[in-house]
């Protein structure tokens, strides 16, 4: 059941030509910053050639661009997510779902999963561009693969906050604006943090995803990430749940 | 009568804030009836169906389907009923075959039965040629008929219907009439309407609402007493204002 409310959703968002715009242009930014960061790479090389362990052209090419992807993603996400289920409100599409023979759990991993597939393609396409580095020098696979887990935990974090704030109200835009405001604002909270250890730190998802972007794998972080996204879930099953069963 | 009772509902109460939308609504419905909800709009004849079939959680009362609690055992009872809402509740961007299957699979039609209940229910709907084409951009009564199609695709035991005729030509409603009597052969079937002669060709019993309480329930020769449908509808109307 979970299986066919995820790839109905995941043709659904595919069906939309404003997907195919936001791809588009993702996929051009993306090609934009690796052009411009390859250039100065390219620029210093030769400076960079005459130092001891000099940075190779994956920490000073994918990671920064794998960090400029994150932050794509945060402010693309929302504008996916506010369809998945607010939309479905405004559209009364969302009573066939209720009165099938499906739970919330269903319906909420269902939603998750179909958004998580292409939010996989998109990142699959840009690991595709990253992995033309390949053909002009040896890359850091190691780093490539943690930057690469990273933006895929980052973003399913994103889908699920994304995902909660739909099932909190009608209307999209507002969905869509406060997934971005609340996720807009821990990015903040972790910029703004001075001492690395803060506590602010700690709750910035961004701030996780750095020590992936550095090829750091920690355990805590992944945990992090795992209780972000189970927790955001958890909660919109509970929310949907409750509506369902309890008078106003 | 010896026919299995499909659905029954016992004192449904919703209120919004203080406002009583349905207040003390009971049916029961047995296999191969077809059963009328008539009332004036905002009589809360679509609040009642959206509570029969799990799409409201009343404030009050319970909803038993095929033996199945709805407020207990959700899944079980909800996979009993097909249900036509108001607004049809169709994708837009979708095509009609992709969104009857896909109401079909959440319905838990086995993968093997697929393509025999989406023939089955095009056929019954006369949307034998629209399986390819885009449900936007189907007129009104196609939208509709697809709406209906989803409803039975899973050939349940109870088919509600809000309104099932509106907004579609003379020949269309008697198309969909035809389908409504076929349909309370095997299964029960609730409809809502504003159309007295629809109900007066159509169904068994007759649940009249007004103000969200009961003021009729009973056959329709009952109802009709000697006058025509419509004088006693006004008339059974206007007794119940005076009393209350």
């Amino acid at each position: 059941m979970i299986f066919t409310i995820a790839k109905k959703e995941f043709r659904s968002l595919f069906a939309a030509p404003s997907t195919w715009l936001m791809l588009a242009l993702l996929q051009f930014l993306f090609a934009w910053f690796y052009f411009a960061r390859m250039d100065d790479y390219l620029q210093v090389q030769a400076q960079l050639a005459q130092l001891d362990n000099a940075p190779g052209a994956t920490i000073a090419i994918a990671a920064p661009l794998c960090s400029a992807l994150a932050l794509m993603l945060m402010l693309l996400i929302p504008l996916f997510t506010m369809r998945l289920i607010a939309e479905e409100r405004r559209n009364q599409t969302w009573i066939l779902l209720l009165t099938a023979p499906v739970s919330s759990t269903h319906i909420v991993l269902g939603k998750f999963l179909g958004l998580l597939l292409l939010l996989v393609l998109i990142v699959a396409g840009c690991t595709a561009m990253l992995a033309t580095l390949l053909l002009g020098t040896h890359a850091d696979i190691g780093l490539l693969l943690s930057n690469i887990l990273g933006v895929l935990l980052l973003a399913a974090s994103y889908a699920a906050l994304g995902l909660y704030f739909s099932a909190l109200n009608k209307q999209p835009v507002i969905s869509a604006i406060s997934a971005l405001g609340l996720s807009f604002g821990l990015w903040l909270l972790e910029m703004s943090a001075s001492d690395n250890r803060s506590f602010l730190r700690a709750i910035s998802p961004n701030a996780h995803f750095q020590n992936l972007n550095m090829g750091l794998i920690n355990s805590a972080d992944l945990i992090y990430f795992a209780l972000v996204i189970a927790t955001l879930l958890w909660l919109t099953i509970r929310h949907l749940n409750d509506e369902r069963s309890r008078a106003a | 009568m010896s026919t299995p009772i499909t659905l029954t509902a016992h004192d449904l109460t919703r209120r919004h804030g203080s406002n009583v939308v349905v207040s003390g609504v009971s049916l029961e419905l047995r296999r191969g009836e077809v059963l009328g909800l008539l009332g004036h709009n905002g009589a809360g004849k679509s609040t009642t169906l959206q509570m029969l079939t799990g799409a409201l959680p009343p404030n009050s009362g319970k909803v038993t389907v095929c033996d199945f609690d709805l407020a207990q055992q959700p899944e079980q009872a909800k996979a009993c009923i097909g249900f036509l809402p108001e607004h049809p509740p169709l994708y837009r961007d979708m095509r009609v075959d992709d969104y009857l299957l896909f109401a079909a699979r959440l319905h838990r039609i086995a993968p093997a039965k697929l393509a025999e209940a989406l023939a089955h229910a095009k056929q019954r709907c006369g949307l034998q040629d629209s399986g390819k084409k885009i449900i936007g951009t189907l007129s009104k009564g196609y939208q509709q008929r697809v709406g209906i199609a989803q409803a039975i695709i899973h050939d349940p035991a109870v088919v509600v219907l809000d309104e099932p005729t509106v907004g579609l030509d003379p020949a269309q409603m008697r198309d969909i009439r035809t389908l409504i009597r076929e349909l309370g052969d095997h299964s029960s079937v609730i409809l809502s309407t504003h159309l007295l002669n629809e109900v007066e060709s159509l169904c068994d019993r007759i649940v009249i609402l007004k103000q969200g309480k009961t003021i009729f329930s009973g056959s329709s020769t009952e109802m009709r007493a000697n006058d025509s449908m419509e004088d006693s509808f006004m008339r059974l109307n206007k007794y119940e204002a005076a009393s209350t």
